[in-house]
């Protein structure tokens, strides 16, 4: 799968500074689309995955606008063209 | 006090981050480089005795030296919330069938009325330091209504950015005070991601976000809440606390604000318990609680509660902390109880809360009924928000006794049947 990962301000340090990274070669989840963009900007997959290789607990994690908690996490499918995005987990309210 | 004497964020010292520890400078900064963890301020005080906070002005700025605020951010244009009523609620204790004093924290009370003013009072000192001339924010709706106020105020800009379903009486507040008002199609979690989003691109460069980049300011306004509570019980603390839980950090930073009075010596050592008050439409804090779990799972919201309908509350794993550590509980309510307590808290003391306080109330005949909380207890209820902006929610079960003539003869008919 060809998808698209979009990069938050703090982690555009392992993207040269871009805020999109393109995965030609993404593999059919999203856990093998993180392994192809750890190939591409190495070190980044620590930042997303803890030492057990789940993701971190303050991390939001969105395929196609899902955020993957509600569907099959690192399992979650890709498709063809598939939107990634990454973003630090804040809150409002009280 | 000058400027030159005053550091510009007073007492704090650093930003640290809450899951590794990692340090950083204060600054615009609100999630870990290493790990995404939220950063929290850290102190070194000085000189803060009961004298000198009782020596302060009647707002939130009496704590001056506890807030990560410069000294001079009081003389600053803002709303200078804080201070609001602790109210004996003695009808209502009767009612609870409780022996124990019970006290209402009436946050309505504040500029905009809502506990918001507070969070945003802090923020927007700490936007200015930082250099933001914009304040912005992703909002439920009351903390929608304290930025645009605190901005009008302050000759600031503003953009505010809310889900397109709230209730008319925070939309339509909200846009009177001015500024950029944003309705976003989807839910909070949606506007909360598209905030995230924005962060880093150009159009935001001059925009303090108070609940996102400047988050680690903002939310240590809440300890000026438990401050209050303490000071106005004549420094020293309830022995059970209830506090609506939406992202959880209101109720950590109560907490907070107890055991930092406890270390400087301005209260006794105390033992309390934290209660936390969710609706069933999104309880995904109080479902952890019942099952024993640090993971709070996120839920699709799906409440009259909307200033409680935050479904991937971020300081989740720390409310369960403080709920835990002090003997608490955290529980939910249905949409029907959440309007009873409403109802209740307007009978029986006057005070017209908005959902998140008829949530409050609710939860705690909750937790009384399953003997999780004592009615033998001295207790305090946060009603964080006015029934003002949410009269959607017994729109449909008040209204008039009856509708009649002008006659004096009706009256007598309708006072006779009642």
């Amino acid at each position: 799968m060809a998808v698209t990962v979009r990069i938050p301000t703090i982690l555009r340090t392992y993207t040269e500074g871009a805020g999109e990274v393109s995965l030609p070669t993404a593999g059919p989840t999203l856990g093998s689309a993180i392994e192809a963009l750890e190939a591409a900007a190495p070190g980044i997959r620590a930042r997303i995955l803890d030492d057990s290789g789940n993701l971190r607990r303050f991390v939001n994690v969105y395929v196609d606008d899902e955020d993957v908690r509600f569907t099959d996490g690192l399992s979650t499918p890709l498709k063809e063209a598939s939107a990634i995005a990454v973003i630090p987990a804040v809150a409002g309210g009280c | 006090m000058s400027t030159e004497q005053s550091p510009p964020f007073g007492p704090a010292t650093r930003l640290v981050c809450r899951e590794c520890a990692a340090e950083y400078d204060l600054g615009a900064a609100y999630a870990c480089m290493e790990c995404f963890g939220p950063l929290e301020v850290a102190y070194n005080f000085t000189g803060v005795t009961r004298k000198s906070i009782e020596a302060g002005p009647q707002s939130l700025w009496r704590y001056s030296q506890l807030l990560p605020v410069a000294a001079y951010a009081q003389d600053e244009p803002n709303l200078a919330p804080g201070m609001t009523k602790l109210v004996r609620a003695d009808n209502l204790a009767d009612r609870l069938g409780m022996t124990a004093p019970l006290w209402i924290k009436d946050d309505s009370g504040n500029p905009t009325h809502s506990f918001k003013d507070r969070v945003v009072a802090v923020a927007q000192s700490a936007a200015r330091r930082l250099g933001f001339t914009t304040l912005a924010c992703a909002s439920t709706g009351n903390l929608a209504n304290a930025v645009a106020a605190a901005a009008a105020r302050a000759g600031q800009g503003s953009v505010v950015v809310i889900p397109s379903n709230l209730e008319a009486g925070k939309t339509i507040t909200t846009a009177t005070y001015g500024g950029t008002l944003l309705a976003v199609e989807g839910n909070y979690d949606d506007v909360n991601r598209l905030c995230g989003e924005l962060i880093g691109d150009p159009i935001t460069d001059a925009w303090g976000f108070v609940n996102v980049n400047l988050r680690p300011y903002y939310a240590e306004g809440s300890k000026s809440l438990g401050y209050e509570v303490a000071e106005q019980l004549g420094w020293r603390t309830p022995a059970q606390v209830v506090i609506p839980v939406a992202s959880g950090s209101l109720l950590t930073k109560v907490d907070k604000a107890w055991r930092e009075l406890a270390k400087l010596g301005l209260i006794e050592e105390s033992t309390y318990s934290v209660f936390g008050a969710q609706a069933d439409g999104c309880s995904p804090v109080a479902q952890a609680f019942a099952e024993g779990v640090d993971v709070v799972r996120p839920v699709k919201p799906n409440t009259i509660a909307k200033s409680l309908a935050i479904g991937n509350p971020a300081d989740g794993p720390y409310a369960l902390d403080a709920v835990r550590r002090t003997g608490g509980a955290i529980a939910s309510v249905s949409d029907p109880d959440i309007v009873a307590g409403i109802r209740l808290l307007a009978e029986t003391e006057g005070i017209f809360a908005e959902t998140a306080g008829g949530v409050t109330l609710a939860t705690f005949q909750k937790l009384l009924a399953g003997g999780e909380a004592s009615p033998d207890a001295e207790t305090v209820l946060l009603n964080t928000g006015d029934g003002l902006k949410t009269l959607d929610a017994v729109a449909g079960v008040v209204g008039p006794t009856a509708v009649i003539p002008p006659s004096v003869a009706e009256v007598h008919r309708v006072m006779k049947a009642h």
